[in-house]
């Protein structure tokens, strides 16, 4: 990680989104008449369930769970294809929470997204200058044909793609290369914070370096700011300022990124990197944490994570733990913090060895 | 590195796909051994043919895939030209395999325990009271909690990481000398994954087999390989001691491949990045494979493709290494590891 | 985004890339195919330029001549090399009736798949995009019109159609053009339902891809997403039911036309030409409807045979 954007005063540069105790239930009842019938309750599927997180300008945000814990939903959220159950999520300032179509257009072209799936974000049936032009189009961005082209041309040298590329079908270009050309629709409104939902998760680790190059690049060429979410926890390292761990629609704890990996306090967090698999490990039995993610559905009473938790207690079962400010810009979610019960013990002895193999996995 | 009695031999394996626009060569030429109660990873980015290698090996070649030439041996037996009827008995009783997706392993309509103790009482000749048992036992094994009411349930009552777990039991059902996993713990959670990797390293200790673990991620590896077969656009790049390819890697491709990889704890700017992107099987470049994106790349890596040259304790197929060049080892590593990384910002592909 | 340069996309693409993949490749490889492909254009050209390629005008009250009557084909003993396959009762030579049958019957059968198709494919869209009530809607009269066979509902719709245009006489539509439309109209309308839903299967799928995701972040209006991103990508399977559609539609115009609801006997179509030969089946004069009857079963067969190629070379799991 570059020191430079390491070290970064969010106080002088603000605040670019706010999300303040987003709530996202869906319902995934049966329907009406099955559930009369067969005498079923109401089903709801806390999705996200009261997300609190700050990210300020030129910074990236990394958002880490397992598959099921609700961060592609935040996502999902703060571009607007969900509207939120409860909460707030203010882009600088102005909140955009729940808008309609009409009324979050001026705030879309400073708010766009990249996609995981390579194959599936760009349309198989449209030329890639077409794609890329779509938002140029949309926001009117180009006075005339000539304009659009020209800018098309520019953003795809921008993804150091050739500009020739643009007469080419999607299916003629390789996974690492698609997600170039989606990087490059999602700039070309010129938007100033991207969230990016796994956006390396479908690619072979050399595509992924390079991938997740050119986003450094950009970031710091166009200033802009990441919310990126992943589920590998050394790309998540790498390429963030400050990290959030989510567990079944919660936020467990949230700190700058070299602080969570080096001093994480949450047991879910430890346990999360105790599973990276890395050199070190070779020869060397391990034991893992047992059990499974819940089904979020029936979600454990008080922490969600009690059950797999070494450390719970009577009050972990019962009573929801609230996000606790630690020293050094730290939040964390847990009875056994907050009473001391959990003792402090840092994961890596030291932060510079360059040894962690990230385990570079795909969850469900 | 010749082995005093491999259990598994690959000799020369080539596979190829008929198409219409010509033959493709999935697997080229590519020659390994495993030992008894090895672990032998073999890593890979998609389409480098390491799930091919697998499938020739274990007999379940989609076609029009064929083995084109080469021969596989299992304790000094051919077994890539069996008709399928032994092919099948071998792959039951010598050779398990578990596979990405568990549910497409699993039958959903039978219980599991009705699918290990068919398998059971296929291989064996137990009574059925006893293949449940024995059922029950594995699923135990595993480490499946309530064995004895879980034996009965179906398939979609068991979560991701439960149903690998029955898969691996089943491949364990009759002892096989050697187990194929291809991507065992690719559709899994991390925390998921962690579980699965120590269980197959466990049994396969425990019992002695000999596994061919075949994955993209090279975290896996790291932690259940003895030694590692690292695939490029079909053939081997490198092989040996797990250690030495991650830590000392020989081949630019792997040196590159291991640079790509964030580290936690490794602060750095930018990943190192190998330029452009693994050819298509339907234009790879004469010579060495590798040599357009090889930053060390010379005449000869253009012309003539390497064949694995022995390094240490493993084997290395580039040209660097050479000794009729007259370059020692030592100088072939350091050119290797003097990878610049500037000016080579380019677009895969 | 009105300008011709993006509004290619979609339109020419798709064929482009037929005549350049798989599909053309299968198509060359497949003997069997390639003689439906010629048997289908014959008879397309032959309906295109049926006037000019019959030997005879049937229709042409002045040139029949009651004396050529019921001729047996020519290669009988009492045949006439005039009247290739014959004369039906009242001196139409049986070849240029086919002809002009068939150009009849493709006709119908192309208006009304054409008709089921743009309704179809526009309530399945609607269908899979909208959801809700307006899917739920649609669903169950997909599902009512399902629960009757094909040739009912276009029955009872051709009834209909009749009597409002004989209680609405300021339509002013002459018998043929009035059967014309109504068996477009009952055909096509009793057929929407499996472009709809198979449409609106397509669509659920593609909708729910994060291309669309990816246009709705750039806040792209959603009737422009469904027609511009959506709707290109569900057409494959929609040009195969097209096809296997067309000669179920020249089927249920034959039999309407069977049944007497059709087309009127002064311009027969192949089904018009099948009931009239019917009669004449039992006193001896086979060739009057076994011909239009053989002429019907090649063409359906024909074009059968290219929808079923085309269902399996669009598949890519068999492919």
């Amino acid at each position: 990680m570059a020191e430079a954007a390491k070290i970064h005063d969010p106080a002088a540069s603000g605040t670019v989104l706010k999300v303040a105790g987003l709530k996202r239930y869906f319902d995934v009842s049966a329907p009406w008449l099955n559930r009369v019938l067969e005498r079923q309750p109401r089903q709801i599927l806390k999705a996200v369930d009261g997300i609190d997180l700050e990210i300020a300008r030129g910074e990236t945000f990394g958002l880490v769970g397992e598959s099921g814990c609700g961060k592609s939903t935040v996502a999902r959220l703060i571009v607007g294809l969900h509207g939120p159950t409860a909460g707030s999520i203010e882009l600088e300032g102005r909140n955009i929470a729940g808008l309609s179509r009409k009324q979050m257009a001026p705030v879309r072209r400073r708010l766009q997204m990249i996609f995981q799936d390579p194959y599936a974000s760009l349309n198989p049936r449209w030329r890639v200058r077409d794609i890329v032009a779509e938002p140029i189009r949309a926001f009117g961005l180009a006075s005339d044909k000539a304009a659009v082209e020209r800018r098309v041309g520019e953003l795809l040298e921008q993804v150091r793609l050739n500009p020739r590329d643009g007469e080419k079908f999607p299916h003629e270009f390789s996974g690492g290369q698609r997600q170039r050309i989606s990087i490059a629709r999602a700039l070309a409104s010129n938007p100033e914070f991207l969230v990016c939902d796994e956006p390396t998760s479908a690619l072979d680790v050399s595509v992924q370096a390079q991938i997740l190059n050119l986003m450094r690049d950009l970031q710091r060429d166009l200033g802009l700011t990441y919310l990126f979410i992943s589920h590998n926890l050394a790309v998540v390292y790498h390429i963030s300022n400050r990290v959030g761990v989510m567990y079944l629609g919660k936020m467990v704890e949230q700190a700058p990124s070299r602080t969570l990996f080096t001093t994480p306090r949450h047991p879910y967090t430890r346990l999360l990197l105790d599973t990276i698999p890395d050199l070190d490990m070779t020869g060397r039995e391990r034991t893992p944490v047992g059990g499974e993610v819940p089904n979020p559905i029936n979600p454990p009473t008080g922490c969600s994570f009690h059950p797999r938790c070494p450390f719970a207690n009577e009050r972990c079962r019962v009573e929801s733990p609230r996000a606790l400010a630690m020293p050094g810009n730290a939040t964390v979610a847990c009875h056994g913090v907050e009473e001391g019960r959990v003792p402090e013990e840092p994961v890596l002895a030291a932060p510079a060895v360059p040894e962690g193999l990230g385990g570079s996995v795909h969850d469900g | 590195m010749a082995m005093a009695n491999p259990l598994l031999q690959v000799r020369n394996l080539v596979v190829e796909f008929p198409t219409r626009r010509g033959t493709l060569t999935a697997v080229d030429d590519i020659s390994f051994d495993i030992a008894e109660g090895e672990v032998l990873g073999v890593v890979g980015e998609s389409g480098a043919g390491k799930s091919m290698t697998g499938a020739a090996v274990i007999g379940l070649l989609e076609p029009p895939g064929r083995i084109a030439s080469g021969e596989v041996l299992l304790e000094g037996r051919r077994i890539d030209n069996l008709p399928y009827e032994k092919m099948r008995r071998i792959r039951g009783k010598e050779i398990g395999a578990i596979f990405q997706d568990p549910l497409t392993s699993l039958n959903p309509l039978y219980s599991i325990g009705r699918q290990l103790t068919e398998t059971i009482m296929t291989h064996t000749d137990m009574t059925p009271t006893q293949a449940r048992a024995r059922a029950v036992e594995l699923l135990a094994e595993v480490g499946i909690p309530a064995p004895e009411r879980r034996v009965d349930q179906y398939p979609h009552q068991f979560s991701g990481g439960m149903r690998q777990r029955v898969v691996i039991a089943l491949a364990l059902c009759v002892n096989p000398r050697l187990i194929i996993a291809d991507e065992p713990t690719t559709a899994l959670d991390v925390s998921i994954q962690a579980q699965i990797i120590a269980l197959l390293k466990r049994l396969c200790r425990e019992h002695g087999t000999a596994v061919m673990l075949v994955t993209h991620d090279m975290g896996v590896i790291a932690e259940t390989a003895d030694r590692v077969a690292v695939m490029y656009a079909g053939r081997i790049a490198e092989i040996g001691p797990v250690r030495e390819v991650i830590k000392n890697a020989k081949h630019p491709y792997t040196h590159g491949l291991m640079g790509s990889i964030p580290a936690i704890g490794h602060d750095a700017d930018r990943l190192e990045q190998i330029p452009g992107s693994m050819p298509r099987l339907t234009d790879i470049p004469p010579g060495c494979a590798f040599n357009p994106r090889c930053l060390h790349a010379f005449d000869r890596c253009r012309r003539d493709r390497p064949e694995l040259i022995a390094v240490d304790d493993g084997q290395v197929s580039c040209w660097l290494y050479d000794t009729a060049a007259g370059r020692t080892t030592a100088e072939a590593k350091a050119i290797v590891a003097s990878r610049s990384g500037t000016a080579m910002e380019r677009a895969d592909g | 985004m009105a300008d011709a340069h993006t509004s290619a996309p979609g339109l020419l693409d798709p064929l482009r890339r037929f005549l350049d993949g798989d599909v053309w490749a299968s198509f060359k490889r497949s003997p069997v195919t390639v003689g439906a492909a010629a048997v289908t254009l014959l008879y397309f050209l032959a309906a295109a330029f049926g006037p000019w390629v019959a030997p005879h005008d049937p229709f042409d009250l002045a040139k029949l001549d009651l004396l050529d009557s019921l001729i047996p084909p020519a290669w009988m003993a009492d045949g006439d090399p005039r009247f290739l396959l014959g004369t039906d009762d009242q001196g139409r030579d049986m070849l240029s009736a086919i002809i002009y049958g068939s150009r009849v019957s493709l006709l119908i059968g192309f208006a009304s798949v054409l008709l089921s198709m743009v309704l179809g494919i526009a309530l399945g869209l609607l269908s899979g995009f909208v959801g809700g009530a307006v899917d739920a809607f649609i669903m169950r009269m997909a599902e009512i019109q399902l629960s009757f066979p094909a040739i009912l509902v276009a029955l009872l719709i051709n009834g209909v159609v009749i009597g409002y245009f004989k209680t609405h006489p300021e339509w002013q539509v002459d018998q043929v053009t009035l059967a014309y439309v109504v068996l477009v109209l009952s055909i096509g309308l009793s057929n929407w339902v499996q472009y709809a839903r198979t449409v609106r299967g397509s669509t659920l799928v593609e909708r729910g891809k994060e291309y669309v995701q990816a246009a709705h972040v750039i806040g792209i209006h959603p009737a422009k997403i469904m027609l511009r991103h959506i709707l290109p990508n569900v057409m494959g399977p929609v040009l195969v039911i097209a096809t296997i559609q067309l000669a179920l539609a020249v089927i249920a115009e034959a039999t309407l036309s069977f049944l007497g609801v059709g087309v009127p006997p002064t311009e027969p179509s192949l089904g018009t030409l099948i009931r009239v030969g019917n009669d004449y089946l039992f006193s001896g004069e086979w060739w009057i409807t076994i011909f239009p009857g053989a002429a019907l079963a090649i063409l359906v067969l024909a074009v059968n045979l290219l929808g079923d190629w085309l269902r399996d070379a669009l598949n890519p799991k068999l492919r």
